[in-house]
């Protein structure tokens, strides 16, 4: 990774800078903000999808944590990355994550969901309607 | 494998191999595809080995074929796509929220939606995409019938129930209009989604 080149107009990314010097500000600059932008969102995400895990009442209630905000915030992870890195072959391989990931979270919420509806383990008291114990 | 239909008229059992030969194809295609991004950089000896791995993939852990007819819409993709994102971002800020909420205890449903479209692949993608989307989870699903049993969360009232069915119903008909046959599009336009019935 090379560090973010300097404008002939002075550092933007120097700590002593107060005022940002938009002329000398390149689009690594920008690219580098952003990424990591993202990846305080995902993480922040990430942490919220770990507390909805912890603090939800029951299983089916659990794996929404383990399927939205968690897989935005892989997502967010994986575009700061890519932001970052700036290389076609992580791309390739970003883009192969995020596909898998987006492919399997919902399919493993839904069989964790299915067993532990036929076994029980959740709260009828919690479930305003139950259409499929009419079935 | 290759057993035809029993009713099948020789033009029919013919254009039904040459879907599944373009099935394995594409199947062989992207796996070689994958097997080269995973390794980071496209090369003659991942092409090789690439194509080694995705044959003995497809011989040894063969997938019930399915049936793909309908054609991809341009529009349609970019629509879902974006409201597709837009929505995932939603949802996870809601749920997130709700997750962090002290003292918050969220209520919940489970509500069964017939789909308008019986097949396979879209009873496949609309359970896909719907657990990534606002509010709902697939707990069940009826291949037969083609109903999704689907748990809502974050429920108030009996109007969030309608608005779940009614959210089942729109994703549905924004990937019918991305990839299903006209055919498709047809029986899923014909019926507006705020006048039907469960």
């Amino acid at each position: 990774m090379t560090p973010p080149a300097a404008g002939p107009g002075g550092t933007v990314s120097g700590g002593t800078a107060t005022a940002v010097d938009w002329a000398a500000l390149t689009v690594t600059d920008v690219a580098d903000w952003l990424g990591a932008v993202s990846l305080v969102a995902g993480a922040l995400l990430s942490l919220a999808a770990a507390v909805g895990v912890l603090r939800f009442p029951d299983t089916l209630s659990r794996m929404h944590a383990a399927t939205k905000p968690q897989v935005l915030g892989v997502l967010l992870l994986l575009l700061g990355l890519v932001l970052r890195l700036r290389t076609l072959s992580d791309l390739g391989m970003v883009a192969l994550v995020g596909v898998f990931q987006l492919a399997t979270a919902p399919v493993a919420a839904q069989m964790i969901g299915r067993a532990a509806y036929r076994t029980g383990r959740f709260d009828p008291g919690l479930l305003d309607a139950d259409e499929l114990a009419d079935r | 494998m290759t057993r035809p239909e029993p009713d099948a008229t020789p033009t029919q059992g013919m254009r039904s191999r040459l879907g599944r030969r373009r099935d394995r194809v594409l199947a062989v295609g992207w796996l070689v595809v994958a097997w080269n991004l995973f390794w980071g950089d496209f090369s003659w000896a991942n092409l090789l080995g690439g194509l080694l791995v995705a044959a003995v993939v497809v011989v040894f852990f063969p997938l019930p074929p399915v049936t793909f007819d309908g054609r991809l819409r341009l529009r349609g993709l970019l629509v879902f796509t974006v409201r597709f994102v837009g929505e995932l971002i939603r949802a996870s800020l809601h749920v997130a929220r709700i997750a962090v909420q002290p003292g918050y205890v969220p209520r919940s449903a489970i509500v069964a939606v017939r789909l308008r479209v019986p097949t396979d692949l879209n009873l496949a993608l609309t359970a896909e995409v719907l657990s990534l989307v606002p509010g709902t989870l697939i707990v069940e699903t009826d291949r037969q019938a083609a109903v999704l049993y689907v748990h809502v969360l974050d429920v108030h009232g009996p109007a969030d129930l309608v608005a779940a069915r009614r959210q089942v119903r729109i994703v549905e008909r924004r990937i019918v209009a991305a990839v299903g046959s006209n055919a498709e599009l047809r029986q899923v336009l014909s019926v507006p989604v705020d006048k039907e019935l469960s």
